[in-house]
């Protein structure tokens, strides 16, 4: 201890106080500010590089994220109109057919509510004309028959022997 | 963390790998002086006991320290070889008023005095320590690397303990330390404004940038916002960096082969550690000073009690931290040149190859501290900045 005072030099002492805090000072002002700084600002750019490039990629994601979607959409709407086209096509169709079924049958209907008429009236006309013939054959069988009077006598009793049949 | 760390002491390491070496050829022309027979073996010391011819003049009233420096000591003479290793490691650690490179080669720095009214001259006077300079009609002598006031004939007069009595003027020399300390700065200034400044023309380090920019961001991610937060940390980087790099600076140029020893010396640790200590206080929110004085969630009557310790504790802290900084180093260098300096008094070859071997491990291994303990202050301090300024939710 006693030779760690003695060695003590108060000239070489304030010598290095001085001339370090000049130094402090004088590197502060024209080393550690400007290289700090620059380091400061390179790390600052690279990594303002670096996350630019992340978002860069994150908005390519996004994008193809969303490129994907739309196309899923449009896919997507391809086969609802697909679906519907092909719904309303089987609807169509069945009503169609559904008319058709029913235009059919009312026609056949017509036809033969047609043909029946037709038919009521050619029997109706058949029956006239079977009566008008019956009269005018009745006319002349009785007519022949009936001018001989042993042949009116026959008619009659025959016509007796008939009812008496029956 | 770890592995990144071990990354650039490493890296550290390599660069100065070539130290050494070169400290050994340095010493290999000092050998001649000397006349040693085993020259291999005596690189390092050979450089030592020339580079304590120095001050032999100076200190020749002190007899106890044994043999004269600069001669030749015999190779049989194991207790003189080692006072004089002893005088060699503590010559390289204590400061000096010239910078000594190698041999003759160096130069006086200006000597400041303040001893009635301001007195500035160059340490040449001292002609390396050996005489006394008279300025203004005054003596100075210089000796164990500190400035004595003294007569004409450059007496030293000591008392029972063997310090010196003659009084000693306030001194703000530029030492060899305090030079090492300015150039630090400047070289500081220039590197980082260099780096800076590459960072006009585009936002990618160029040139040292990129293996300082690795460092200062290392700094601001897993020392300072860890330990201090998001929210303040900005406030304390200049001196967290300034901090880191100017002791670690340091520590490396304390392991070149010219002998500076900047952050193993007290002076300046306790600088560094005192500035941590006044930022550290000045900072401190109601938070901190509550947690020191009334500590929350602890019995009345316990608070007073934890109030002392934490007192103890704010003052144990820039302690700690002056001397883990100023005994690792120094430790380092006593170490390192302990070691080299047992080939001097084994003078073999057997002792030399091994003890070489070891040097370079243990080298190296001084270069990860060099590292380290920058890392550990800059930690610590931004520890201490962290606590000042946490904000606690109290429930």
């Amino acid at each position: 201890m006693d030779k760690l005072i003695n060695d003590f030099s108060i000239g070489l002492f304030f010598w290095q106080s001085l001339v370090f805090l000049l130094l402090i000072f004088l590197l502060r002002r024209y080393a550690w500010k400007p290289i700090l700084n620059a380091v400061n600002e390179r790390e600052e750019s690279i990594e303002g590089a670096l996350k630019a490039a992340e978002a860069a990629r994150e908005e390519m994601k996004a994008l193809q994220s969303n490129n994907e979607a739309i196309m899923k959409e449009a896919r997507e709407e391809r086969e609802r109109i697909l679906k519907e086209a092909r719904d309303m096509k089987n609807t169509i169709v069945a009503e169609a057919k559904e008319t058709a079924v029913a235009e059919a049958e009312k026609t056949v209907v017509a036809a033969k509510a047609a043909i029946e008429a037709e038919k009521a009236a050619a029997v109706a006309e058949l029956k006239n004309q079977a009566a008008v013939l019956s009269i005018e054959v009745a006319e002349k069988v009785l007519g022949q028959e009936l001018s001989a009077e042993n042949k009116q006598a026959a008619m009659i009793s025959k016509m007796i022997d008939e009812v008496k049949i029956n | 963390m770890i592995s990144k760390f071990t990354a650039f002491s490493a890296f550290v390491g390599l660069m100065f790998f070539s130290a050494p070496a070169a400290a050994q050829d340095h010493g290999h022309e000092d050998a001649h002086q000397e006349e040693v027979h085993h020259d291999d073996a005596h690189h390092e010391d050979a450089h030592a006991v020339e580079m304590h011819a120095e001050d032999a003049h100076g200190a020749h009233a002190d007899h106890s320290e044994g043999h004269g420096h600069g001669e030749f000591v015999p190779a049989s003479d194991t207790e003189g070889r080692k006072s004089v290793v002893k005088e060699t490691v503590e010559h390289h650690l204590a400061d000096s008023y010239e910078f000594h490179i190698v041999g003759p080669v160096g130069f006086p720095l200006p000597v400041i005095l303040y001893d009635n009214g301001l007195k500035v001259f160059s340490s040449a006077k001292f002609h390396h320590g050996e005489s006394v300079a008279e300025v203004d009609g005054q003596y100075y002598m210089v000796h164990h690397s500190k400035i004595y006031k003294t007569d004409a004939e450059g007496t030293i007069t000591y008392d029972e303990h063997h310090h010196p009595t003659n009084e000693k003027p306030l001194d703000f020399s530029i030492t060899k330390n305090v030079f090492m300390i300015i150039f630090m700065a400047v070289f500081m200034f220039f590197l980082f404004r260099g780096v800076a400044k590459t960072y006009k023309n585009s936002l990618v380090p160029s040139k040292a940038g990129r293996f300082l920019e690795p460092l200062i961001v290392f700094i601001r991610d897993e020392i300072a916002i860890p330990n201090i937060g998001e929210k303040h940390y900005k406030r304390y980087m200049s001196f967290l960096l300034t901090i880191f790099f100017f002791i670690w600076f340091l520590n490396l140029a304390g392991m070149t082969p010219l002998g500076v020893n900047v952050t193993g010396n007290i002076a300046v640790t306790v600088s560094l550690a005192l500035m941590t200590f006044f930022i550290t206080q000045f900072s401190g929110k109601k938070d901190y000073w509550m947690h020191i004085f009334w500590m929350p969630g602890v019995p009345v009557l316990l608070r007073p009690v934890l109030a002392v310790i934490e007192l103890i504790g704010l003052v144990v802290k820039p302690f700690s931290l002056t001397i883990r900084l100023y005994a690792n180093m120094l430790a380092g260098h006593v170490v390192i040149m302990s070691i080299l300096g047992l080939i001097y008094i084994f003078a073999s070859y057997t002792a030399a190859i091994p003890f070489t071997g070891l040097t370079l491990f243990l080298y190296v291994l001084e270069l990860l501290v060099a590292a380290l303990q920058a890392y550990i202050f800059t930690m610590l301090a931004s520890l201490y900045f962290g606590a000042a300024v946490e904000e606690h939710d109290h429930h």
